[in-house]
């Protein structure tokens, strides 16, 4: 499983995606991501470890948070990986997640 | 024929030409208000005379023309709506401007008769008068327009819309990918990525991809190396590429630039510049071609609108390419496509086809007859040419009937109006081609046939309804080819003839006599006899019982024939029937005894051996047995020598002709075959001989007579009725 529930308390669920985010396992994340759908206030996704993103994951993503809007819950993104900030700066989609993102010094520039 | 009478001639041939221009575009308007076109050419019309009139100083001309030119100015310009009532004020100014130009030809130097000028005053009125308020209306509009043009303006940037469908994913498709790619041409300004389609919840398939860009691209590549970028993706995703505001200059100096020796069509003279790839053409065809398929009556709309629709080049480019478009169609038009030539030149070269014709069949004749067979290539090839020349020299005088018949869309407008009855008039075939001296000369006829229908064959509104009709009558004008012969029918959906009526008026006037025994047809047929009229009352229009005969007349004159059919209640269907030309056919020799004769080949059927045995000939009432069918027989010996035939009949061939609907045999003791035919007009003194239409000169110097086959058939028929003996040996 490439989600990993990393802290779950007071509503609050933190999980970190691991891996590949692309269309080879979305379906997989979308069914594991949803069940907290249903439960949880307060959904923060690591992002650290996401290996590669491509159009599928982005748009999982984008998925997940118009779900979070519409269900009231607050669904943040934190530690972009390099992967996920080429592909949000690529499409322009930083401002429509809204969630501060640190650049690490150590990236090539893409 | 000083050269200002002879410019004078040009002046007045163009002029009623104009003239019947806008007349036929004015009443295709009232079908078809919105038709730009048809507003330029009544525009070009106006605007010609007006020009054309100043050179002569016809200057009362120049005064009402220009009048009119400025409303149709206005109604091309958009500023003034155009309507039925307007329509029918300009048909007047159309009528007064052809008055005023054969007042200023007949007398050059007489001032304006007092009723021409008031008439002018009065359309002047008409013509101006409602401009202010319509004027004010069209302000508005085009504030409208220039609101919703500010929309796309995006500066210096091609816009990119990219809307993928579902199965991109599932395809191996990366949307980013081609993103990345695109970056390699150019600088992505902005981008828009949304999903607006996107389902929520369980609905939502992570695998289907419901991504949507916009993007605002830099780059100085053109349309079509940006869209070979979304080449591979072109059957999964919806692509538009608008090319970017800075560039419509550029393409608007392309499109002028543009050689204008031929008119291309609007997709390709975009793609030819540059801003539209073929692929946008063809799936903006596919889409029009859609929406004709979906609803099939209306009409596809303009591929232009479409591509500004779908957002693939701006409404600017495609109006360019519009008007750069009718500026060619224009140039090709006044670029001489067409050479006037005197009448008289052609009739004299139709002449000289004739004897051509002549001369090579009778050097045929000399070449068989020496057997010379080296010149008999030489000759057959000859002859080949000759035909070809004899039918090219013939087509040189073919017109199109459509002409004609658009002349009758005024008279049904102007007789309905005037009869107060709702009629309209339906024109097929007119297309169809026939020599023009035959048009010249069923102009007549036909204008009489269409105004009997008009009043005696449509009911008024009131009668229709109450008949179980649609309030409105309709009139079918229609023509097409049939053996050699054109067939113009006439078919009204009125009342349809009275037989009653006709027989009372017939025994009135004692055309019949009380013990008739007729049939429906024969009792039809009676209206084309002399003095003869259903009509109660006379009108100005018809029914003064004169009419009918003159038609059947002239076109017998034509060696043509007239059918009438009809069904009493439901309408009635006039079909003329006339030879394509007069001057040269194809004819089918045959000989009796020492005589030749001509069948026109396009009435010949067969040709069958007359055969004791299997004809069944019946000598008393001249019939033969035809595969079951009664095919009445002539002996054209007979007929035309009355001379007991010869015994000695040796072998004898029946021509089976057909006319119409009737057939009968000739029979003939020789065969001779196809012969290129010039008809030579028989003198005065013949006149009234029967069954014979005309004669041709052989090749040998010989005459052959040409047979009047209607005449024949008629003859044919009848004598089976007479039942007259048959000879006794």
């Amino acid at each position: 499983m490439a989600i990993q529930l990393k802290q779950q308390k007071k509503g609050v669920t933190q999980l970190a995606i691991q891996g590949e985010l692309t269309i080879y396992s979305v379906l997989e994340h979308k069914q594991a991501l949803s069940q907290y759908l249903s439960s949880a206030k307060d959904i923060q996704i690591d992002l650290a470890d996401v290996t590669e993103i491509d159009s599928a994951g982005l748009q999982l993503l984008m998925f997940l948070k118009q779900e979070a809007l519409s269900r009231d819950i607050s669904f943040s993104l934190s530690q972009h990986s390099e992967a996920v900030v080429e592909v949000l700066e690529l499409l322009n989609l930083s401002k429509h997640f809204g969630d501060p993102i640190v650049i690490s010094a150590d990236w090539k520039s893409s | 024929m000083s050269e200002l009478d002879a410019a004078l001639t040009v002046f007045a041939q163009e002029a009623e030409e104009l003239l019947t221009d806008m007349e036929d575009a004015l009443l295709s308007l009232e079908t078809k208000p919105d038709d730009s076109e048809t507003i330029n050419s009544l525009f070009r019309a106006m605007h010609t005379i007006k020009g054309s009139s100043g050179l002569f100083g016809f200057n009362a001309i120049v005064g009402f023309t220009h009048e009119a030119e400025s409303v149709l100015d206005k109604v091309r310009n958009g500023e003034r709506g155009i309507d039925a009532e307007l329509i029918s004020v300009l048909l007047d100014s159309k009528d007064h401007t052809a008055k005023l130009i054969e007042h200023c030809l007949t007398q050059k130097e007489a001032a304006l008769p007092a009723s021409l000028a008031a008439d002018g005053e009065r359309l002047i009125r008409q013509l101006t008068g409602r401009q202010t308020t319509d004027m004010q209306q069209s302000d508005d509009s085009v504030q409208l327009e220039i609101e919703g043009g500010g929309e796309i303006s995006v500066d210096d940037n091609w816009l990119i819309s990219l809307e993928f469908q579902k199965d991109a994913f599932r395809n191996g498709m990366d949307p980013l990918s081609f993103i990345r790619y695109l970056r390699t041409l150019g600088e992505i300004k902005q981008i828009l990525t949304v999903a607006p389609e996107m389902p929520v919840g369980d609905d939502m398939d992570p695998e289907s991809c419901y991504l949507h860009f916009k993007i605002a691209f830099q780059s100085d590549a053109n349309k079509q190396t940006i869209e070979a970028v979304f080449d591979f993706a072109s059957d999964d995703c919806d692509i538009k590429i608008l090319p970017p505001n800075s560039k419509l200059e550029e393409y608007l100096n392309l499109l002028n630039a543009q050689d204008d020796n031929h008119v291309k069509r609007l997709g390709d003279m975009l793609v030819q510049v540059g801003a539209l790839t073929q692929n946008d053409v063809n799936h903006a065809l596919q889409s029009q071609q859609a929406n004709v398929d979906a609803e099939q009556e209306a009409p596809g709309k303009p591929l232009g609108e479409i591509l500004v629709e779908q957002h693939v080049v701006q409404q600017p480019l495609v109006d360019q390419a519009l008007k750069k478009q009718e500026q060619t169609k224009q140039k090709l038009a006044s670029e001489a496509n067409y050479i006037r030539v005197d009448a008289t030149k052609l009739g004299h070269l139709i002449n000289l086809v004739g004897e051509l014709v002549i001369s090579s069949a009778a050097m045929n004749l000399i070449v068989e007859r020496h057997g010379l067979s080296d010149a008999g290539d030489v000759a057959a090839s000859m002859n080949a040419l000759v035909s070809s020349i004899r039918d090219t020299a013939l087509e040189l005088r073919m017109v199109q009937i459509g002409e004609t018949f658009s002349r009758f869309k005024r008279v049904v407008r102007d007789v309905s109006k005037e009869l107060n009855k709702d009629i309209e008039l339906y024109i097929s075939g007119g297309e169809t081609e026939l020599d023009k001296t035959v048009v010249e000369k069923i102009n007549d006829p036909l204008t009489h046939l269409i105004r009997n229908a008009l009043d005696h064959g449509i009911e008024s509104p009131a009668q229709r309804v109450a008949a179980g009709k649609p309030a409105q009558g309709t009139v079918q004008l229609n023509a097409y080819h049939e053996s050699g012969h054109i067939v113009i029918q006439i078919a009204d959906d009125g009342s349809g003839l009275n037989s009653e009526k006709i027989l009372d008026k017939a025994l009135a006037n004692g055309l019949i006599k009380p013990d008739h025994d007729l049939s429906q047809q024969e009792i039809h047929n009676l209206i084309f006899a002399a003095g003869l009229s259903t009509k109660d009352k006379a009108t100005n229009l018809s029914g003064r019982g004169v009419g009918m005969d003159v038609v059947k007349k002239n076109i017998e004159a034509l060696r043509g024939s007239v059918e009438i059919d009809s069904i009493e209640g439901e309408g009635t269907t006039i079909s003329i029937r006339l030879p394509l030309t007069l001057a040269i056919i194809d004819g089918f020799m045959v000989g009796t005894g020492q005589d030749r004769y001509i069948i026109p080949l396009s009435m010949v059927d067969e040709c069958i051996e007359m055969n004791a045995n299997e004809c069944e000939i019946d000598e008393i009432q001249h019939y033969i047995n035809l595969r079951g069918q009664v095919l009445p027989y002539l002996r054209l010996g007979d007929y035309f020598h009355n001379q007991i035939a010869d015994i000695n009949r040796k072998r004898e061939s029946v021509v089976v002709v057909k006319f119409g609907q009737t057939k009968a045999g000739f029979v003939v003791d020789e065969l001779h075959g196809e012969h290129q035919t010039v008809i030579k007009p028989l003198g005065k003194v013949f006149e009234r001989l029967n069954g014979i239409t005309g004669a041709t000169v052989l090749g040998d110097g010989n005459v052959a007579l040409i047979l009047d086959v209607q005449g024949l058939i008629d003859s044919a028929i009848s004598s089976k009725h007479r039942k007259i003996p048959a000879y006794k040996p």
